[in-house]
């Protein structure tokens, strides 16, 4: 970036976005965690939000915090990790699941799945439930990921808020279960756990999108509402490695308003639904072919 | 792009809306000229379960081409970009879009606020920002910011509005710099243009 000789008359706006840069690269350099190619404005909203709760004047202020004191650190890497997520959130995309994408999986004596970050794993433990119906559970590993490890731990543990069960409920029927959603939890004063026997597939790892790599082939990738938090650079880093780690033929399923359009490997896959944003990625050689002909 | 009024260069116009936007978005896209020159973000609260027919059916009444705000999307000018439901639309400093799950701000997402805020830090003083009619109180921090910023600011007359709570309650922050009625603003956006077409 070029530096020209400014006259001290610079934007309160231009200055504020230098200290969120400043407080990037610290994060960056100091824990290895590295914001820099996230959504920028999504980014600055949630250190604005950070900033009001902290009490420091100025974002420039909480850097000296941020470099020598690590529980400051982990604060702000909460704020900035925050995720909104609920069980079988957008239930229309766990029917096309079970409808266009579980009959090709059953053809494989092994299913593996990722799904990249999981959050606090509602989302998982969504897509247990139907796998378990469908008579695929046991012969599925399911790799759930996030970089936040906080949200792994709810995870892992399996407790949600009581509140939300009628929600749930809905979205489990929506999403075309075939059961009674209350056998997959015990409620508990004012919480629900769910069931243990859903957790035995399920591999929660810490995994960061933005710096770290492939870790085996997978018939089925989630990633959903996370690319969103991306810009172009790090959407494309993290195309390519769902796109290494999937075997030809096979699928990744985006948010509702994610797509695959700005990525340069998008004509090597196909829509399943474009409601659902399923995707599947072609057996290459056929596709180059078809490429060809045209 | 940018249009020029009184020497000041506008490149963008942000729109909030609640209840009662269907109606009052016709009347102030009604006539625009296929050159306008900038382009308009709106941000209309929606019910979040159900698909939003909102940039079709405005895409039957105006002559500037209507879409749904995608992901990353560059903002062209001369486009008008509608806010999906379930997500709030932000704006990054290099005129693109990024759309955001986080928490409901004021009880709605897409949140006005949200939209303005970050449309004020993309544009700074060359943003118009536009409020109209809703029962909410969503989007009046966001005028304040953008008026912070130098940028105008316009809010439905909340007397003539169909729901004034959302223009009233930005009006009484003290940061609105014209109160109009919905056909002043449509004749406003067709200034812009530089070609009075005349609204009626």
């Amino acid at each position: 970036m070029a530096v020209s000789v400014r006259n001290g008359n610079m934007k309160i706006q231009d200055i504020e976005n230098l200290e969120i840069s400043l407080l990037l690269e610290a994060m960056y350099q100091r824990y290895g965690y590295d914001f820099r190619d996230y959504s920028r404005a999504s980014v600055e909203r949630r250190a604005r939000q950070f900033l009001i709760k902290s009490g420091y004047k100025s974002i420039s202020q909480m850097i000296p915090a941020l470099l020598h004191d690590e529980l400051f650190f982990q604060t702000l890497v909460r704020e900035f990790s925050i995720t909104v997520t609920e069980m079988f959130r957008d239930p229309g995309v766990y029917k096309v699941l079970k409808e266009k994408v579980f009959p090709v999986l059953k053809t494989y004596p092994f299913i593996k799945i990722w799904h990249a970050g999981c959050a606090t794993g509602e989302e998982v433990y969504s897509l247990s439930i139907l796998l378990r119906e469908q008579g695929l559970y046991n012969r599925a590993t399911i790799f759930a990921t996030d970089f936040n490890d906080e949200a792994l731990e709810k995870a892992k543990q399996g407790i949600y808020n009581l509140e939300n069960v009628k929600q749930s409920t809905q979205n489990y029927q929506k999403a075309g279960g075939s059961e009674s959603f209350s056998q997959y939890y015990h409620a508990k004063y004012d919480s629900i756990v769910i069931d243990k026997s859903l957790q035995k597939k399920i591999t929660f790892a810490n995994h960061n999108l933005v710096t770290d790599h492939s870790f085996g082939e997978m018939h089925l990738i989630l990633c959903r509402n996370v690319l969103i938090y991306f810009n172009n650079t790090l959407q494309n880093r993290a195309l390519n490695l769902f796109d290494y780690s999937l075997v030809p033929g096979g699928f990744l399923c985006l948010g509702n308003k994610e797509s695959l359009l700005f990525w340069e490997k998008d004509k090597e896959y196909e829509s399943i639904e474009d409601s659902a944003k399923i995707f599947q990625r072609k057996y290459l050689p056929e596709c180059l072919n078809k490429t060809n002909d045209h | 792009m940018t249009t020029n009024i009184k020497e000041k260069k506008y490149e963008a116009v942000a729109i909030g809306v609640s209840a009662g936007g269907l109606k009052a978005l016709i009347k102030v896209f009604s006539n625009l000229p296929a050159d306008f020159p900038i382009p308009i973000i709106v941000t209309q609260h929606l019910n979040p379960s159900e698909d939003s027919y909102l940039a079709e059916i405005l895409n039957r009444i105006t002559l500037l081409p209507v879409k749904e705000a995608m992901d990353k999307e560059k903002i062209k000018p001369g486009n008008i970009y509608i806010a999906p439901p379930n997500y709030h639309l932000l704006l990054e400093r290099n005129e693109t879009i990024s759309l955001s799950n986080d928490e409901k701000v004021n009880y709605s997402r897409p949140s006005i606020d949200a939209m303005f805020e970050s449309a004020a830090y993309a544009w700074s003083g060359n943003l118009i920002g536009i409020i109209l009619t809703g029962a909410s109180i969503d989007g009046a921090n966001g005028i304040r910011v953008i008026k912070n910023f130098g940028g105008l600011t316009i809010a439905e007359d909340p007397k003539a509005a169909e729901y004034p709570m959302m223009p009233k309650t930005a009006v009484d922050t003290g940061a609105v710099d014209k109160i109009l009625t919905l056909s002043e603003i449509n004749k406003f956006l067709i200034n812009l243009s530089g070609v009075d077409k005349r609204a009626e």
